[in-house]
């Protein structure tokens, strides 16, 4: 069993058949991004067409889960019952993602110490059997990049 | 076709209360009352509106407030796909169109809202004193696009407006060297303009730069004084042309311009969306649409006397008036220092009723409402011979605006 931050009780994803690949990758501790097959461009949620070039074709990237903080909040209200206070919610841009952002939470920090363009890593916490979130949190300094 | 130009010819509300405080009436009562009240403003009859617009998925249909409300007949029921506070001009924009167009005669604009009624804004109906479902928290199906989005956001605990929206200003503080001050004295100047308002629920309390400064942290950089208030109340105003306009004794007030929309790739904004391109993330969005504005309207920022923006957040604001032009993009926290928003003394006079922040929460159409009692000299803190007023509804959505005018 993976490390917990946030309790049982938070929002489960809502997912639709576009989105759920996303779902069932990070299920298996993936985090991928989608990549239109016709033009190289990626995006982020997943989306039917390439906004692109408007190809419907598309297959997914694994991304190495390193990045940076883009932008933060620290929360002090909760939104489930049993959460530990304040939490944090962040948008990391991902390396090697075509440019892409995603939303997130930071996790293994002192809110006093985030700083936009922290650099981070993604670590997995498993709610439950078949569902992983991917939350991130500094790089730790001994680990070569 | 100028004797088509849509004007509003009535503004009406309900009264104004913390949310969660009006259980006598319904929410739906409460959007008739206002209704009535606004037609009644304009000097005109019910016998005359055949024609109901709103946003925001509106729970209060047209349809029944038109049997209600006895309406000869319901020629135009309209409501916008711009969500939430966003869709508060957009709605005038529609009925504008409608009137303009010969769709109908006199469209009424509405919002009602008790949330005590429903459920409380910012929680998606969740109780966070209600321990987890005993079931192992799994993937579920989204029944709607909207959840989908959203669905992305919520499982990190981003369910809540005041944290979504602290992620565009916090990113506006880093490249700008904005700070928590600026966005006070913003927050300070609206409650001010609320003292003399006696709607306003927020109309008997004071507050100074210390006090917003010494209110709880709710998502940095949004402490309680920077984020809108949560109410119940109705309004509404009343579209027409200008040839009916002429008849009524009451000034109309002239739509000179009305723009909706949104950036490319925007969604619903940063809320869901992390990837808004970076030059437009650290804004309201509106940039494009303003621009738009302007050029339809033939006028400038420079031609503002008054301005009702959209106020849900005080960052929100302030991107909102880099976005409109009335400073450059990194100078809206200078701005508010330099007092350009105030009633007295200001030159960019902003949310003269207290706006959301200090009178109330009806999604914004009240700002419609403050604009034109602005331009007819009713507003508590009137603008002298004020001619053309801004109202924005939304920042960090889709949004919506018009310019109003007074000839
Ligand atoms: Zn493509």
């Amino acid at each position: 069993m993976s490390e917990r931050f946030f309790p049982d009780s938070m929002p489960a994803p809502l997912a639709s058949a576009t989105t759920l690949p996303w779902w069932e990758a990070a299920a298996e501790h993936r985090l991928v991004v989608q990549r239109c097959t016709s033009c190289e461009h990626t995006r982020h949620p997943p989306a039917p067409i390439c906004p692109e070039c408007r190809s419907g074709e598309s297959d997914w990237k694994e991304v190495s889960g390193r990045g940076e903080v883009y932008t933060f909040t620290i929360v002090h209200r909760p939104i489930a019952a049993g959460q530990e206070l304040p939490y944090l919610v962040a948008v990391i841009a991902l390396e090697g993602s075509g440019g892409l952002r995603i939303i997130s939470n930071l996790v293994g920090v002192d809110p006093g110490e985030v700083a936009i363009g922290l650099p981070v890593e993604v670590v997995w916490e498993e709610m439950s059997a078949d569902l992983a979130i991917p939350r991130f949190r500094p790089v730790s300094e001994e680990e070569p990049r | 076709m100028s004797g088509r130009k849509a004007h509003i010819v009535g503004v009406g509300e309900t009264r104004y209360t913390r949310w969660g405080k009006i259980g006598d009436v319904t929410e739906h009562a409460l959007a008739c009352q206002a209704i009535q009240r606004a037609v009644e403003d304009a000097g005109l009859s019910m016998d005359d509106v055949d024609g109901l617009a709103s946003f925001a998925e509106d729970r209060n249909e047209a349809v029944f407030l038109a049997a209600e409300l006895g309406l000869p007949a319901l020629r135009f029921a309209n409501m916008v796909w711009m969500p939430g506070g966003g869709g508060g001009c957009a709605a005038v924009s529609n009925a504008t169109m409608a009137v303009e167009t010969g769709q109908a005669e006199v469209v009424v604009v509405y919002r009602s809202l008790c949330q005590g009624q429903f459920f409380r804004f910012g929680t998606g109906g969740m109780d966070a004193t209600v321990p987890a479902d005993p079931a192992p928290p799994t993937v579920r199906q989204a029944d709607s696009m909207m959840l989908a989005s959203l669905g992305m956001a919520m499982p990190y605990g981003l369910l809540m407006a005041a944290a979504a929206y602290a992620l565009p200003t916090r990113r506006h503080m880093h490249l700008y060297g904005t700070t928590s001050e600026q966005l006070g004295l913003l927050a300070v100047t609206f409650r001010e303009h609320a003292s003399r308002n006696p709607r306003a629920v927020m109309g008997g309390r004071p507050m100074t730069l210390e006090d917003h400064q010494a209110s709880p942290m709710i998502a940095d950089p949004h402490r309680l004084f920077d984020c809108c208030l949560e109410s119940d109340g109705a309004c509404a105003v009343v579209v027409t042309t200008a040839e009916r306009a002429r008849d009524l004794d009451k000034p109309g007030v002239e739509v000179l311009a009305s723009e909706q929309g949104a950036p490319k790739g925007y969604a619903f904004g940063p809320f869901t969306n992390a990837n808004i391109p970076d030059a437009l993330y650290a804004t309201g969005g509106c940039e494009e649409m303003a621009d738009r504005l302007w050029a339809k309207a033939g006028l400038g920022p420079g031609d503002v006397d008054v301005a009702q923006i959209y106020d849900h957040f005080t960052g929100c604001v302030l991107m909102q008036i880099e976005d409109y032009g009335f400073c450059k993009r990194g100078e809206g926290g200078p701005f508010i220092e330099s007092g350009a928003l105030a009633w007295k003394g200001g030159s960019l006079p902003t949310n003269t009723h207290g706006g959301s922040l200090s009178e109330a929460y009806i999604h914004g159409l009240n700002h419609v409402v403050e604009g034109v009692r602005s331009l007819r000299g009713e507003s508590t803190s009137p603008v002298e011979n004020a001619e053309v007023c801004l109202v924005t509804s939304g920042a960090c959505v889709p949004s919506s605006a018009v310019l109003l005018g007074r000839r």
